[in-house]
């Protein structure tokens, strides 16, 4: 009984019953839906395992998601919503496709520019926020939804430029090769590399190189979250900020100055989508911007990301491949059952609403020492 | 005690015992109350006195044992219930409609109506003026409760349980709000009630308001039970004792002064509120390394304001506040800790600690930035750490080897401790505190006056700000009274009139 309560105590465990939980409840939808919830499961389990080239697939579409949901972690530990990322990983991706197709440089440091660029310009557009809730008060959500919108448009406004529009495409030019961070560009696309890879002794390499945009993005943003962590937990910076986010009258009292450490903090979680962005353009395809008609969603999913982490830096990367996990898994329940995909929305969505009532499994722990101590009572 | 038939009691709570959680707050707590008698309860902070009441006022359930009322065995489900077997209750904090008057508020939720639906608040007005003349209240019924000062609020509270029909009435720490004679005239009304035969219950950690108002007194320790003695049997440090369960000191030990030159210099400070209005007014006062200086006033008279114009917090509108001879008015936060003003903060939960934080991480929050806690930006967590241990043996902060643990889970007591061990090892050359032992029980009480007499003995110059004229008075060595936002008089501690202060603090002339 003891170990239960403890264990229930434990932030970890509730993330764990709560991913159990919506598993149970997308089941329940299916069963109700006429749809086998083992085959269902089975199929998005297949989905993911079954090849590599699939597992690598997940892997290259969580990458962008570690960032912005360590955008929304890191915001959410200094007392913000960032709902403002989504914009941000666009502008990131915007400044990525200037610098990657305008600026000819040699590969390698033309990712690092193009990288810095975009966190540049994306930490920008997210002090604008950290400014405005400073200077005149605005909150946060509205000003981060405003912007989302401004950066919307200045996407589909962009690509209008002549410099800048393919011909014949509602889209931008591809940014330049020397820029891209695909795994061995240059080797799988050479004849003797094609030639290798073809030969039929290599499957699983082959698989995933020439199947696949494989990029040295997942390493960029577990590096990101390692970064992030230490920021947090071992420097000043982010105890000022740690403090601002958990106290802040206490934090002015104590002599720090919370008005620029919101503008800072929504700066270092701007550049966070912004990498992002830049990484989505960079490392698959199609390596260029197209006009929006709705967000992309990258800064939305960041949200789910960082709230199934429990706001934790290093959680994120646990999360962020268990959300794309389920997506891309997911579209395979539609393929194989005909099941809408969709499911995989609900699941996800209930994983966060248990993990948002994670203090429930408090209360239960402490219903359960309660019980128990009345009974020592009488 | 006599066995119960003997007596005519009005209320009688046996075997209540009421959990939260794991938390025993009760247990098999006894009470008996005589009609028309004025009874006391009396323990610590967190001894479960206001949970017993609470469960007479039907606000909790208890998990076992009865009530009866009148001899009548009752199932207090709800407050209505409550109401309906005659039992008032006056909160701590009232819950008045500001800007109604008086007799609307008294009448909310019990309109009087003619025609059926016209609201008579004439009829109304006429009982509250009996009631108000039977009791000696002198409650003007047309005033509306913003205008009113906090002691007539509570007359109005009282009034209005009076209205609802109680027979008993239930005063949660009544005094705690009052001036000296506004706390002799309430001591004047409950002895009236309790000869028209309504019982009074009141809560209380005050032991002179019991000698000088209650028949009985009950103490409740840690939810138990300890006894119930008839009051003009004990003495007062009787009294403490049974309610900390140990011998306590009343009077705060000290030896005599010896003040140095002026620290803190206040010239002509005026400062306003958010709202443009003047809080502080042409203020001054000097206090002198090695004394404590009291500031006595009634809540709202700009002890905030000035307090927070000390800190930065808010700009002075004129006038020069020096430390040492600098000036430091209108800077930043940071620059009055850095000529060397540490403050214990009033609110310590919203402006003292990070409640989420560590206790280690809260003992550095003003010097985090300073070698040894880190170095080029990086903190230095093994001296966080062995910084905070140090503090924790020190100043006796519980439990030991707390600094790992967040503050929430620390008592209010242990809370305050910290924020005392990190503003003094600030080895500051003024120490502000301002309403230090608020919520405190009297061990901790002690220990913190214990701390702020050693800082005046180190030569530090103390500035405490109290609403509790009894703290003010035994703990400093010259009190100033704040009204209206400008020191009226300063006195010497030793023999001031307590009187006196009194109606300084409420605007009186000076002698």
């Amino acid at each position: 009984m003891k170990q239960i309560e403890k264990a229930l105590r434990r932030p970890i465990t509730g993330i764990f019953i709560s991913i159990f939980m919506g598993l149970i409840v997308g089941a329940v939808v299916l069963a109700i839906a006429g749809y086998n919830p083992v085959a269902a499961y089975g199929a998005m389990l297949r989905g993911v395992f079954s090849k590599p080239k699939y597992m690598v697939q997940v892997l290259i579409r969580c990458t962008p998601l570690i960032l912005t949901g360590l955008s929304i972690s890191f915001a959410f530990k200094t007392g913000m919503f960032n709902i403002g990322a989504e914009g941000q990983a666009i502008i990131g991706m915007v400044t990525a496709v200037v610098v990657g197709y305008c600026v000819p440089l040699p590969p390698g440091i033309h990712f690092i520019v193009v990288a810095v660029a975009s966190m540049t310009a994306a930490a920008l557009w997210g002090a604008a926020v950290g400014l405005l809730k400073s200077r005149f008060g605005i909150h946060e959500v509205i000003s981060g939804i405003m912007l989302n919108w401004i950066a919307l448009y200045l996407n589909n406004y962009m690509i209008g430029m002549a410099w800048l529009k393919k011909p014949q495409t509602e889209a931008s030019y591809e940014v330049l090769e020397s820029s891209w961070i695909v795994m061995l560009q240059n080797w799988k696309t050479s004849t003797a590399g094609r030639e290798w890879l073809l030969d039929g002794s290599h499957p699983i390499l082959s698989d995933v190189l020439i199947k696949t945009d494989l990029n040295y993005g997942i390493f960029i943003a577990i590096a990101a979250a390692a970064v992030i962590w230490f920021i947090l937990n071992r420097t000043t910076k982010g105890y000022e900020m740690r403090a601002v986010g958990a106290g802040s009258e206490a934090a002015r009292f104590a002599g720090i100055r919370v008005d620029r450490n919101i503008v800072q903090s929504l700066a270092i979680a701007g550049a966070l989508a912004g990498l992002a962005g830049a990484i989505v353009i960079t490392g698959a395809m199609p390596h260029r911007i197209t006009t929006l008609t709705a967000q992309p969603g990258y800064g939305f999913d960041g949200i789910s990301v960082a709230l199934m982490a429990n706001t934790s830096p290093l959680g994120v990367i646990a999360s962020a491949l268990l959300f794309s996990g389920l997506q891309y898994g997911g579209s395979a329940i539609q393929a194989e059952l005909g099941a809408p995909s969709e499911i995989i929305n609900i699941v996800i969505g209930t994983i966060i609403f248990f993990i948002a009532m994670s203090g429930a499994f408090k209360m239960l722990a402490d219903y359960l020492e309660k019980r128990r101590g009345r009974t020592d009572v009488q | 005690m006599s066995p119960a038939a003997e007596k005519d009691y009005a209320v009688q709570m046996r075997g209540i015992s009421k959990y939260f959680g794991a938390f025993c707050a009760l247990n098999n707590v006894q009470l008996s109350v005589e009609k028309g008698s004025i009874h006391a309860l009396l323990g610590e902070n967190g001894a479960g006195k206001s949970t017993l009441m609470n469960i007479l006022y039907g606000l909790y359930q208890a998990d076992t044992g009865e009530i009866i009322i009148n001899g009548q065995r009752e199932n207090i489900k709800n407050p209505n219930t409550a109401i309906k077997l005659g039992i008032g209750m006056v909160h701590q904090h009232f819950m008045l409609v500001e800007p109604f008057t008086v007799t609307q508020n008294i009448m909310l939720g019990m309109e009087k109506t003619r025609f059926g639906g016209i609201m008579d608040e004439a009829a109304t007005r006429v009982e509250v003026q009996e009631l108000s003349q039977r009791y000696g209240l002198y409650i003007d019924p047309d005033a509306k409760v913003e205008d009113i000062s906090v002691g007539m609020q509570q007359r109005v509270e009282i009034l209005k349980a009076l209205y609802r029909g109680a027979e008993i009435l239930i005063l949660d720490e009544p005094t705690a709000v009052l001036t000296p004679q506004e706390i002799g005239e309430l001591i004047h009304i409950m002895r009236k009630l309790a000869e028209d035969g309504k019982t009074i219950i009141i809560i209380t950690h005050k032991l002179g308001e019991i000698k000088q108002s209650a028949d009985y007194c009950t103490i409740i320790r840690r939810g138990v039970y300890i006894d119930t003695v008839d009051v003009q049997q004990v003495d007062e440090t009787q009294l403490a004792s049974m309610m900390v369960g140990r011998e306590v000191k009343l009077t705060v030990q000290k030896e005599a002064a010896h003040p140095g030159p002026a620290v803190l210099d206040i010239q002509d400070l005026t400062v306003e509120d958010s709202r443009g209005i003047d809080r502080v007014r042409k203020l001054s006062l000097q206090v002198h390394a090695g004394e404590i200086l009291g500031i006595a006033g009634i809540d709202g008279n700009g002890q905030k304001e000035l307090i927070e114009a000390i800190m930065n917090m808010v700009p002075a509108k004129t006038g020069k506040i020096l430390v040492q001879g600098k000036e430091i008015q209108n800077h930043a936060p940071a620059d009055t800790l850095d000529a060397g003003v540490s403050t214990i903060p009033e609110d310590r939960h919203k402006h003292g600690l990070v409640l989420d934080f560590t206790v280690a991480e809260n003992f550095v929050i003003e010097n985090f930035k300073k070698v040894p806690y880190s170095s080029r930006g990086i903190l230095n967590l093994k001296e966080i750490r062995s910084h905070a241990d140090e503090l924790i043996e020190k100043f006796d902060v519980r439990p030991a080897g707390c600094a790992p643990n967040p503050v929430r889970g620390l008592s209010g007591g242990n809370q305050q401790k910290l924020i005392i061990a990190r503003e003094v090892d600030n080895n500051p050359h003024v120490l502000i505190a301002v309403q230090p032992t608020r919520g405190l029980d009297v061990g901790a009480i002690e220990y913190v006056h214990k701390a702020l007499i050693e800082a005046r003995d180190q030569g530090k110059a103390v500035l405490l700000v109290s609403l509790e004229l009894d703290e003010i008075m035994d703990v400093s060595d010259r009190i100033a009274v704040i009204y209206n936002g400008t020191i009226v008089d300063i006195l010497e501690a030793a023999g001031a009139d307590e009187n006196h202060i009194g109606l300084l603090m409420a605007g009186g002339k000076k002698e």
